[in-house]
């Protein structure tokens, strides 16, 4: 069985992220990592793998500047066996329309190199743009069925089969592979690299490739090509330092409801 | 005036009546023309409501290949609807779903699309969104400069304003590809219906982490007192002691309530993601080192369970 798991690289969510004078977020400034979401990924493509009856390569996939190779070789040390970096500045601001578009050919690309994909793993969202929609959009863009929000996997023969708790239900959703799956932080922990995991992943592979090597028109890409713009952003002023009582019998339950009283709440 | 294309569908609907962000959907519209409620099922129940909101037209289209089936059918129904009307924009709720289905709208339409939209204005005809970011730390304004702009929005993002719409009914029938037929929803159990408000939704919400050890009743108690929605940490529902649809953080739900109220919650950058564009925060936890602290308008440092059940208490008995 083949696996692509895309992962993205982003800015530290717990450190300042800020903005470019362009408006597109600034990844210089602060520090990258493999996004939290993508790990379940990750975690999921490697047990799907432990668990298959074939043999299972997991391929993991970026779209990136350099520094995404971070994101890649997190991936490797947790145990996928190859990894495949989309790297040109010519894509550097595109919108989800053309990622996708970009991720989509290179996904075409590794299942032309290295074997037919049966499986297409993504996070739930990124956590910087939290968009949520690039699986679907991959999906659209493979033509194969999007099984989406899995807080549970199972592969079973041919299908795909998640538990999805969606807004409404928790569904029982199945798609027959080849297949894109997206899966939440639901989904199972994430393992930790390990010693042997850190060790091993210097030598696995990992290519680069360009808008060229994809046959993608770099036209199509890029912040000049972004299907939206921003007009601003503007930072939000602080919240000013509020009032914090300590609780003396019963003295700090009575002080919440004066404040919620004063401000009309009850 | 150019068409708007508001989604309305079985989600739209809690008890048989018409959701509140759904009618933010159609006030919304009406701000960038004149909207057109594309109802996928059966619109008996609803079509009033949605003409008493401002629906203009009202599309029906049949759902038999489109339920039971993961959300690629309604994208493709959308996608020919935008084909015939050209609509000013499309409007769809912010949720799983909602952005799914917006997703592959954009692909298919070749559009721009903007997501968790918490206001639209229209700017000579143009829609304007307005995103919280950066776990509410950023504003941003936006614009979709391809396509037919394609937005999902946030419940709570304006007040449902009614106005008499014409509500033509027209039936619209769609080609589902079985491409879009390939995700099946073999299985489905409704959630059961809390008796609260709904989380997104509410005005106020009251929420337990950690700090409630399992027991989520003075929680619960101290919400039902203010008829507040309840919401919970990741921590706690990682934990299992709630289900998944309490979360509010950066993997779960965000919220901007008029009051929030977080009890034994820490404040880690993941729980403040989904509630950090709260109007006024408040919070209790035995901790007063506790970042949460750091973001609140008023704050108790002591014990929940002591707390709580005094505030309810008293809250109750103000209320008479």
């Amino acid at each position: 069985m083949n696996i692509v798991v895309c992962v993205k690289y982003v800015p530290d969510a717990t450190a300042d992220r800020t903005f470019e004078d362009d408006s597109t977020v600034d990844r210089a400034g602060v520090d990258g990592l493999l996004s939290e979401l993508d790990e379940y990924a990750v975690e999921q493509a490697l047990q799907i793998k432990e668990k298959a009856d074939s043999d299972t390569e997991v391929t993991v996939l970026t779209v990136g500047p350099e520094s995404a190779t971070d994101a890649l070789r997190k991936s490797l040390q947790m145990g996928a066996d190859r990894a495949v970096h989309v790297q040109d500045e010519a894509i550097a601001g595109s919108c989800a329309l053309s990622t996708s578009l970009v991720l989509a050919e290179a996904v075409k690309k590794i299942g032309a190199d290295h074997g037919a994909w049966d499986l297409v793993v993504c996070g739930m969202a990124s956590t910087d743009g939290s968009m949520g929609v690039l699986p679907a959009m991959l999906a659209e863009r493979l033509e194969v069925p999007g099984v989406t929000l899995g807080s549970a996997v199972e592969i079973d023969g041919d299908t795909v089969r998640i538990r999805r708790d969606g807004d409404t239900a928790t569904e029982t959703i199945e798609g027959t592979l080849p297949a894109v799956l997206s899966v939440t932080d639901q989904s199972g922990e994430a393992r930790y690299p390990s010693f042997k995991g850190i060790m091993a992943a210097k030598k696995k592979p990992m290519e680069t490739w360009s808008l060229a090597d994809l046959g993608v028109d770099a036209e199509l890409v890029g912040l000049t090509a972004a299907s939206s713009t921003v007009e601003a952003t503007e930072a939000r002023p602080p919240r000013t330092a509020g009032q914090v009582v300590t609780d003396e019998d019963g003295s700090g339950a009575a002080a919440l409801v004066e404040f919620l009283a004063s401000k009309k709440f009850i | 005036m150019s068409e708007v294309l508001v989604l309305v569908d079985s989600n739209s609907l809690v008890d048989g009546k018409i959701s509140k962000p759904t009618l933010e959907l159609l006030t919304i519209a009406r701000r960038l023309g004149e909207p057109s409620a594309v109802f996928i099922g059966d619109v008996s129940t609803a079509a009033d409501t949605l003409k008493e909101y401002g629906a203009a037209k009202i599309y029906t289209v049949d759902d038999s290949d489109v339920s039971g089936y993961l959300v690629a059918p309604k994208a493709e129904v959308l996608a020919q609807l935008v084909e015939k009307t050209s609509p000013a924009a499309v409007l769809l709720p912010s949720g799983g779903e909602g952005k799914e289905i917006a997703g592959r709208l954009a692909v298919k339409t070749g559009s721009g699309l903007i997501t968790d939209a918490v206001d639209v204005q229209s700017d000579g005809g143009v829609p304007v969104t307005t995103q919280s970011v950066f776990a509410g730390n950023y504003t941003v304004t936006a614009k979709v400069t391809k396509g037919t702009p394609i937005i999902t929005v946030k419940p709570n993002s304006t007040t449902p304003e009614k106005a008499d719409g014409a509500g033509e009914a027209e039936e619209f029938t769609a080609t589902i590809s079985e491409t879009a037929k390939s995700a099946r929803i073999t299985a489905s159990e409704p959630r059961k219906a809390s008796g609260r408000p709904e989380l997104t939704e509410a005005a106020i919400v009251v929420s337990g982490g950690r700090g409630t050890g399992g027991d989520f009743s003075e929680v619960e108690g101290f919400a039902d007192s203010l008829g507040a929605a309840v919401g919970a940490s990741r921590a706690a529902v990682d934990s299992g002691w709630v289900p998944h649809a309490f979360q509010i953080g950066q993997t779960g739900k965000t919220v901007s309530p008029q009051l929030y109220i977080a009890n034994g919650i820490s404040g880690a950058i993941q729980h403040r993601a989904g509630m950090q564009t709260s109007k006024t925060i408040v919070a209790v936890n035995k901790d007063d080192e506790a970042p949460i602290f750091e973001l609140v308008d008023f704050g108790v440092v002591g014990d929940l369970h002591s707390v709580l059940p005094t505030a309810t208490e008293e809250i109750t008995k103000r209320k008479g």
